[in-house]
């Protein structure tokens, strides 16, 4: 088990005080909290400082902490065999190579919620198993589908011995349809395992869709952008679309104007008994390049045309 | 033979919890959860009843409530305004979403 120098992490002598220890925390989770941080490794740096501080502001796991000795931070060390019996009850000597300091202070934390370290341990009664949460990613196709997904998770958990353990933990899970970037999934059960009749926990999961080269989710719409040339708006036309369920045939009016959303209904992502819209947005494409005679073709149009584009903006130049 | 797999369950305005079930799930405790359906950050389908349900999706709510308890080590009151913000912030962003999928 790697040493981790907990006083250090959160800028505090080994002799602080409670409440200098807490506001050492404040100030830091401040500057460091993922959801608002700027600074380079801030995720990492904030985990850290949770796991000292979670150790240190409470009294028996602090005094179980400093009882674990000085090491240098990152060294190897084991726990002195007389911490073993006066705070990890069960963990059986050869049970500390597969975790670290969190989770042995995971443990212990399990331990008080069954009724206190250092003796008075009811093992008996009934503990429920953890939540886990897990980030699963999907392509577009997975969350307008839905999808089966195999998730390999590290928990840990309670062992026979009544120390704590790493365990691979297996979940296969559906996916339903139309799921959303940010949205969050519950798999009842599939948590950690619960102790002595205790419930299970349950699996949330935080679901990131990754972003399609011609496909934007807003809701339960899909936004896709359909080119079309200038004489395609003008006179209108037929093209072919490709939607998450095939192409379709989509006729583009007469006058149809940039940025115009052509709305093809419940051709969206579908939920339940609900289906969103999808929307093709023209964008009016010119080409750069000319030959002569298409040149003489927008000459002339040029010549012949009255529209003006510009009739407002040449109204307020005006005044 | 392969084990089945387990549905993955939406949490929305449809399915429903119970008050024991947002307990256990938001990991915090019960008086400090009662205490954020006083300040209005969590609501009961029927503040009135005698056993309390929620929309499950309050079951994010409520996990994202004890985080933000433990991470900034707050009380209910100020993890309560926190999620007011949270909540802004969640619908801006959503606009933000609409707004760049219609934009390109």
């Amino acid at each position: 088990m790697k040493y981790k120098d907990y006083y250090a992490i959160l800028g505090v002598k080994r002799d602080a005080a409670a409440d200098e220890i807490k506001t050492s925390y404040r100030r830091l989770a401040r500057k460091y909290h993922p959801d608002v941080s700027k600074e380079k490794d801030a995720e990492e740096k904030f985990k850290e400082m949770g796991e000292a501080y979670e150790t240190l502001k409470d009294p028996e796991k602090r005094a179980a902490y400093d009882q674990l000795g000085r090491h240098a931070p990152g060294q190897d060390f084991r726990p002195p065999p007389d911490w073993g019996r006066e705070f990890a009850q069960g963990q059986g000597q050869g049970g500390f190579d597969d975790i670290d300091l969190s989770d042995l202070f995971a443990g212990l934390a399990g331990r008080q919620a069954r009724g206190g370290m250092g003796g008075g341990r009811r093992a008996d009664r009934s503990l429920a198993g953890s939540d886990y949460e897990a980030v699963v990613r999907l392509s577009f196709d997975q969350a307008f589908n839905g999808a089966e997904i195999d998730l390999e998770l590290s928990a840990l958990e309670w062992a026979p011995d009544g120390g704590m353990r790493r365990v691979p933990h297996r979940v296969k899970t559906r996916i339903p349809k139309g799921v959303t970037d940010g949205e969050k999934l519950r798999v009842p059960g599939k948590g950690g395992k619960g102790a002595h009749g205790g419930p299970d926990g349950d699996l949330y999961l935080d679901i990131q869709v990754e972003a399609h080269p011609l496909y934007r989710v807003a809701g339960l719409d899909i936004h896709v952008d359909l080119p079309v040339a200038p004489w395609e708006a003008v006179l209108g036309t037929s093209v072919n679309l490709p939607t998450p369920v095939g192409a379709v045939s989509l006729k583009v009016p007469a006058g149809t104007r940039a940025g115009q959303q052509l709305r093809l209904t419940g051709r969206g992502m579908t939920r339940g008994g609900s289906a969103g819209n999808l929307f093709a947005i023209v964008r009016i494409e010119v080409p750069t390049v000319v030959d002569d005679g298409q040149r003489a073709l927008f000459e002339q149009l040029a010549k012949t045309s009255n529209f003006n584009p510009r009739a407002q903006l040449d109204q307020e130049a005006a005044r | 033979m392969t084990a089945p797999a387990d549905d993955a369950v939406r949490l929305d305005t449809v399915t429903e919890v119970t008050w024991t079930q947002l307990v256990s799930a938001s990991g915090l405790p019960e008086g400090e959860l009662r205490e954020l359906v006083r300040y209005g950050a969590l609501v009961p389908r029927d503040p009135d009843a005698p056993t309390w349900t929620f929309e499950s999706r309050w079951l994010v709510v409520a996990r994202t409530a004890s985080r933000i308890r433990h991470d900034f080590d707050l009380d209910p009151h100020g993890v309560s305004v926190v999620l007011s913000y949270v909540e802004r912030i969640e619908q801006l962003q959503s606009e933000l979403r609409a707004l760049r999928a219609r934009l390109g």
